[in-house]
């Protein structure tokens, strides 16, 4: 397996206080891995380290053999690295079309803006959304606005995109819907790095976890090994009983 | 493709009727009336591009009209250029500079760059009122040789007044490019959510700074020809704070990021404007109504002329952009 993106020593204060601590990972190609740990261990702002919205105080990150610490997020997005909010953040007063558009024109391909129209419709049609794209943003649910931000990002043809909770919020029936795209993303050849609190979901889907505590990384294993390691079901837990529920959650 | 949009031919047809209006009856006061629309328009549409398309207000648009303006009356005064090349130089200059000012001051968002833009008026504006080459407060007045390559000044009006009118029609038109490319695409998104652009691949500081040069290109270059026509220029009447803000008053009346609604937003004040001033019991007051205009558009009608319309007929958008 040849590493797709490559994290080492990343560290990142915001005045006294320290968000991600000598953080080092590796994501190979083809492989979706994901990113746990309780709320504030840091998991956000290391995903804003990867794609440039923050520039880390120390350490190197490797994307497909460039080094692109430091790089900004428009940059790292032409080389193929691609994201969603975990708060949506859709283009509200233009339509679902014009979105997508947005990402495929400014994406890895830099398409014109015929070509990235036909890419944008094609994306809307695999996330479901197809029907309504000449509608203004604003106008979907949350859950529609979840899938958009996933089209938005999957436009710009990326070899890795990172999946900031497109779980949350959404119920049963959604939830069932985008982990079934997040599958299909994979096998399309994307590599997939996501962030989720479901543990159902994402211990199903990833191929290995890596969990943060306090900006720090307490475990980078698969999923049948993470939830046995004690120092996550302390961190993230803190009283033990709920091993036990970890456990139902453990993929068969 | 441009051609295809019953808009285009819009805006030529428009600018054909500016042209043949006055000239059919040799009608030399319908004539000034309509430069001064045509101003309007120009000054409007260029405006939009920042505001309604970027999502940046800038309260200090009028700095390159009167910068224009200089640069213009300057070459063709003391350095004894013919008109045409005099205005694309002034437009050329001013975009420059406004680069310059441009990547200073689109550092700032919101209200802070709206301030900035405030500044940067002030600023030109006693630095032309110190500027010894440009005549310091009393300004310039252009030289009578001067007319004398368009064939005197009888002529010399009705050829600026054509250029007016071919620089109203760019503007529509440039709006109207933009508004249908990719450029303009990733200018939308900027105006939508600037932070949300830039992770989706849009590179906003180089995208903001084109933007205000590009804004600035046109209006210097009608600067350069009213002021030309004026025969004088001097630092309180070219960069008059009023029109710099009944500018916005134009474009949120006709409907902010839509061509024609800057056109026509323009249009209107524009008439009513003039209509108020000539009138002898309401000519303090056309201020007065400005600001209850701009409140009313943006309390009832945030969508302008052109956003009612919208609403009235869902169709009307395959029209009027």
């Amino acid at each position: 397996m040849t590493a797709l993106l490559e994290v080492r020593g990343v560290t990142k204060h915001f005045g006294g206080l320290l968000a991600v601590a000598d953080v080092s990972f590796t994501l190979n190609e083809g492989e979706i891995l994901g990113l746990i740990g309780p709320n504030g261990a840091g998991k956000t702002t290391l995903f804003n380290l990867v794609n440039g919205v923050y520039k880390s105080d120390t350490g190197t990150i490797t994307f497909a053999g460039k080094d692109i610490t430091g790089r900004s997020p428009d940059q790292v997005v032409h080389l193929g690295l691609a994201r969603t909010h975990q708060i949506v953040r859709p283009l509200n007063n233009m339509s679902l079309l014009e979105n997508v558009t947005v990402g495929a024109c400014f994406g890895r391909d830099y398409q014109s803006i015929r070509p990235a129209r036909v890419t944008a419709l094609d994306v809307l049609k695999r996330v479901g959304l197809a029907d309504r794209a000449n509608s203004p943003a604003s106008s979907l649910t949350l859950a529609g606005k979840k899938r958009l931000e996933v089209a938005r990002a999957l436009a710009a043809k990326p070899k890795l995109l990172l999946l900031d909770e497109v779980l949350a919020g959404l119920n049963p029936t959604e939830i069932a819907l985008m982990i079934s795209l997040v599958r299909s993303i994979r096998d399309s050849g994307v590599s997939v790095f996501m962030i989720e609190h479901v543990m159902q979901a994402i211990m199903n889907l990833s191929d290995r976890i890596v969990v943060l505590n306090l900006g720090r990384k307490i475990a980078e294993a698969p999923p049948a090994e993470v939830v046995k390691n004690s120092d996550v079901v302390e961190a993230y837990l803190g009283f033990p009983d709920i091993v036990d529920k970890l456990r139902g959650a453990q993929p068969q | 493709m441009i051609l295809r949009r019953p808009l285009f031919w819009l805006i030529l047809v428009l600018a054909a009727l500016f042209v043949w209006l006055p000239l059919r009856s040799n009608n030399v006061a319908l004539r000034e009336d309509l430069i001064l629309v045509a101003v309007a328009i120009i000054l409007t549409s260029n405006l939009n591009l920042m505001i309604g398309y970027t999502g940046y207000v800038n309260f200090g648009h009028i700095v390159f009209y009167g910068l224009g303006g200089y640069v213009g009356v300057y070459l063709m005064t003391v350095r004894s250029w013919h008109l045409i090349p005099a205005a694309l130089t002034s437009g050329v200059v001013v975009s420059l500079l406004a680069l310059l000012f441009g990547l200073g001051i689109l550092r700032l968002r919101g209200a802070y760059f709206a301030l900035a833009t405030i500044g940067v008026l002030v600023a030109v504006q006693a630095f032309v009122s110190n500027f010894e080459s440009w005549g310091r407060s009393t300004g310039m007045y252009v030289s009578f040789e001067s007319y004398a390559p368009l064939g005197g000044p009888k002529h010399a009006l009705w050829t600026t007044y054509y250029l007016i009118i071919a620089i109203m029609a760019l503007s529509l038109l440039l709006s109207l490019g933009i508004k249908l490319s990719k450029f303009g695409l990733g200018l939308f998104a900027i105006r939508e959510d600037e932070d949300a652009a830039i992770v989706l691949g849009v590179n906003a500081t180089v995208f903001k700074a084109i933007i205000y040069s590009v804004s600035a290109f046109l209006p210097a270059v009608a600067g350069s020809l009213m002021f030309f026509k004026n025969g004088m220029i001097d630092p309180s009447i070219a960069f008059e704070y009023m029109l710099s803000l009944e500018g916005i008053v134009m474009l949120m009346l006709g409907g902010q990021g839509t061509v024609a609604g800057a056109a026509l937003g323009a249009g209107l004040y524009e008439r009513l404007r003039s209509y108020l001033l000539t009138s002898p019991r309401l000519s303090e007051f056309h201020l007065v109504i400005a600001g209850a205009l701009l409140l009313l558009v943006v309390r009832f009608a945030p969508g302008g002329v052109i956003g009612w319309l919208y609403r009235l007929l869902p169709r009307s958008h395959e029209v009027i952009e």
